[in-house]
């Protein structure tokens, strides 16, 4: 990455700026991938990019995962459940 | 070299053309309306290979070249009065930024009733945006110190907008000889821009997103910093000009008669040339008088006047400005670095012009005569009548 | 564009500052995924700037220039000349822009960037409100809206934008919605091959300005874009089309759901049906939908 070196307000993309926001959760979403059709909604959907896609299968990233719900409720046979996040 | 008369503003223009500038955009006010109709003829002529955007706002003037300066090449831009009023929060933006921004404002005072007048209230209600400025006394020093200022700001120690300044309807209309380099001298002298942070595909970073306290507390030492370097950079400019191209008009200050002078004016724009007859004249009358013209307001000339104030404790200063409810802003800047620094300085401040009333030679004898016979005041509003 | 075609990349990186739910980040996923890599960003004060995360890091993997509040379509003005003397104009130049900042404070120097030319895409994100600061009222905050500076519900209709905008001949302009992101995604793809100003506006549900569930993001558009209250449309060549939904309610082959039922699920409207039933402020606003639809009828017509 390159960097600069003059003293103004610079960022740098990073995955994780602010952290595990994965911890804001309270909520968790639980895929099954048994019912998954491969759709992509969810994927599409979710505000955070939390969502990892290889190929056509999808996978939760619970690093980053804020626990919004969206992705359970975009999905068409409701494949993602959402579940209280216990810690 | 070739010698051309003519405006201020022409020669603002022409000096913005053998910059070099990739993007100007601007937007007309008068008295600076000539500088961006000259640069728009050599745009429009092909003598200048830039982009030049009409905006619609002076406000959307400074944003366009901060834009433009972000993604990473030189520009240039011009105005006056409430112009720069309107741009005030893109000057605090640009300089923040740390883009080399170079700006002519042509001095006029400010509505209400409108005047187009000279007058530097508008520049120094920007002083604390951290920009660079400068007050010209002539119309080769506006051409000089343009190009100038370039190669001052992109300097990497440096890295801050500059404000060039001319008086309205002064120099901004008054025909005067300049000695004009070649293209391939000044070419020379200002090399093409090398950006020292850029708007890149291939390198993304997200410029002026939240940062907190201690972060932009550096940012702001770093502008401070920066200024200061710039006292430095500023001589070591104007040294290589003189070399290079043979006028000269000081550095950060310009002194004049100053050696043995038992009082010293300090002045700024356009009265500094005024001041100089002045000098000449009193001194045919025996009295020993000397000038110390600020060319610099920012950075402000801290050591050059403290230095004068040491050799010569009287000092008159003259502001064609008013903080109103304090005094001039030279004077109260003179007085605030001397505090503690020369014991028995005596400043005098002298508010002068304002609405472009005019001040002349005359007027300012007639200054230095309040002083010497004990007449003026710590803060004298001269001409009220 | 099917969805299992959009580009893997992710230009919004995830661990960003956005509320869970979010429109922006939902949009602006989907919008990079078109635009792609080559591509610079100018964001005015909005949601959107503190999104990003905080210095030194920044969750944008595009360059991306913040810039003041009314500000944006002109710095973008002068991104797109830079670019342009530096031979690179085949990279996007976009504004990733409020509602507040579009149609209120920004107006100006849209209407500026617009009428020089500019060769931009600038985008509105739509969630009817200012919500960076705490949700004020906009001009494109709807009537009868709750707001924290309209408490008893706005007094006005928000300001129709769009035709603003296409009073200015643009070459293009169009309207979407975070709930249809193939939509989105081939309006901003056709964008890239138009030269001049575009300009999309993406209605933005906001889970806390509207006050409804953060798992709801994506039905709280698709219902506005079914009762009719959104209108999806592309104006191009100085032709106006409705597109997906609102071309079949304009068409008549699918009949709009009424309004309560969107209306309901925001707590921005509560008031509209507690204690009672408010029947003269319901009624305004259908009359206003029945309206805006038939004028747009028109538009399309001509
Ligand atoms: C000149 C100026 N006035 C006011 C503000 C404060 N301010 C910052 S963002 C904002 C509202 C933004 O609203 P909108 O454009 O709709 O974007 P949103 O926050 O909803 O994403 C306001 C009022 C500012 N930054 N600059
Ligand atoms: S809960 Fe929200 S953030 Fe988490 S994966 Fe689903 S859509 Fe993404
Ligand atoms: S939305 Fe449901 S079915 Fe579609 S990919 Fe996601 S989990 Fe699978
Ligand atoms: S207030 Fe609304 S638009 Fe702003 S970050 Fe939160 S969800 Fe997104």
């Amino acid at each position: 990455m390159k960097k600069y070196n003059v003293k103004t307000g610079i960022s740098y993309p990073k995955i994780g700026a602010m952290g595990k926001t994965g911890t804001w959760r309270i909520f968790k979403p639980i895929l099954d991938k048994n019912k998954c059709i491969k759709c992509l909604r969810c994927w599409v959907f979710c505000p955070e990019s939390a969502i990892k896609r290889r190929n056509d299968s999808v996978e939760i990233d619970y690093d980053y995962c804020k626990g919004c719900g969206v992705c359970a409720n975009v999905c068409p046979v409701k494949a993602i459940v959402m579940a209280k996040e216990e810690r | 070299m070739k010698v051309v008369i003519d405006t201020g503003n022409y020669i603002a223009a022409r000096a913005a053309m053998m910059a070099k500038p990739k993007v100007v955009a601007a937007y007309p006010i008068t008295p600076q309306t000539t500088i961006v109709e000259g640069i728009a003829k050599y745009v429009e002529n092909d003598e200048l290979d830039a982009e030049y955007i009409c905006v619609e706002s002076e406000h959307s003037a400074m944003s366009a070249c901060i834009g433009a300066a972000a993604t990473g090449v030189r520009t240039f831009t011009a105005t006056s009065s409430h112009g720069l009023l309107l741009m005030h929060e893109m000057l605090h933006w640009a300089a923040l930024a740390r883009l080399p921004i170079v700006m002519c404002n042509v001095n006029r005072a400010i509505g209400p009733g409108w005047n187009i007048w000279c007058d530097e209230n508008d520049s120094i209600a920007q002083r604390d945006t951290g920009w660079l400025q400068f007050y010209c006394s002539s119309n080769q020093e506006v051409f000089d110190t343009v190009i100038q200022a370039y190669k001052i700001v992109e300097n990497e120690k440096v890295l801050l907008p500059a404000m060039i300044n001319l008086g309205g309807f002064i120099l901004s209309h008054t025909s005067l000889p300049v000695r004009i380099p070649e293209q391939k001298e000044v070419d020379e002298f200002l090399p093409p821009y090398e950006p020292k942070w850029r708007l890149d595909v291939n390198h993304p970073i997200t410029h002026g997103n939240i940062i907190f306290p201690d972060d932009y507390y550096k940012i702001r030492y770093n502008m401070q910093l920066a200024q200061d370097n710039s006292r430095k950079i500023i001589k070591e400019v104007a040294r290589e000009w003189r070399e290079k191209f043979g006028t000269y008009h000081g550095d950060l200050v310009e002194e004049y008669r100053c050696d043995d002078a038992e009082l010293v004016i300090l002045a700024m724009g356009a009265i500094g040339a005024e001041a100089k007859v002045a000098v000449d004249k009193i001194r045919k009358n025996g009295l020993k008088v000397g000038l110390l013209r600020i060319r610099a307001f920012r950075p402000f000339p801290e050591e050059e006047i403290i230095g004068m104030a040491k050799k010569c404790n009287k000092l008159l200063v003259i502001d064609r400005n008013i903080s109103v409810g304090n005094e001039g802003a030279l004077a109260g800047e003179t007085r605030a670095c001397l505090k503690d620094r020369v014991e028995d300085a005596n400043v005098y401040g002298f508010i002068a012009g304002l609405g472009g009333k005019d001040v002349t030679y005359i007027d300012i004898e007639k200054m230095c005569k309040m002083v010497i016979d004990g007449k003026a005041g710590r803060v004298e509003w001269y001409g009220l009548g | 564009m099917a969805i299992k075609d959009f580009p893997i990349e992710e230009y919004v990186l995830p661990g960003n500052a956005a509320c869970p739910g979010c429109p922006s980040t939902m949009g602006l996923r989907t919008v990079l995924k078109a635009l792609g890599k080559k591509t610079i960003l100018t964001i005015p004060a909005c949601c959107t700037a503190v999104i990003q995360s905080w210095y030194p890091y920044t969750s944008f993997n595009v360059p991306t220039l913040n810039i003041a509040f009314e500000a944006a379509a002109s710095a973008a003005s002068g991104i797109a000349a830079a670019l342009k003397k530096l031979g690179e104009e085949d990279i996007n130049v976009v504004v990733w822009a409020g509602d507040g900042g579009t149609y209120d404070i920004g107006l100006q120097a849209l209407s500026g960037a617009i009428e020089r030319q500019t060769n931009f895409l600038y985008i509105c994100y739509n969630n009817q409100i200012y919500s960076n600061t705490g949700i004020q009222r906009s001009g494109a905050t709807p009537y009868a809206a709750w707001t924290t500076t309209t408490v008893k519900g706005k007094k006005e209709f928000r300001k129709d934008i769009g035709e603003i905008i296409i009073a200015h001949h643009v070459p293009y302009a169009a309207t979407a919605c975070v709930s249809y992101p193939e939509d989105l995604y081939n309006k901003v793809k056709k964008t890239m091959g138009i030269r001049g100003p575009k300009y999309i506006e993406i209605l933005a549900p906001c889970p806390p300005g509207w006050r409804f569930s953060m798992d709801k993001t994506v039905e709280m558009g698709k219902l506005a874009v079914e009762t009719g209250a959104w209108i999806l449309y592309e104006y191009e060549n100085g032709k106006l089309s409705f597109n997906g939904i609102s071309k079949s309610i304009a068409e008549g082959k699918y009949k709009p759901k009424p309004v309560e039922d969107w209306l309901k699920l925001q707590g921005r409207f509560s008031h509209l049906f507690k204690p009672e039933k408010d029947i003269v402020r319901i009624n305004a606003i259908k009359d206003h939908i029945r309206d805006t639809w038939e004028h747009y009828k028109k538009l399309a017509s001509l």
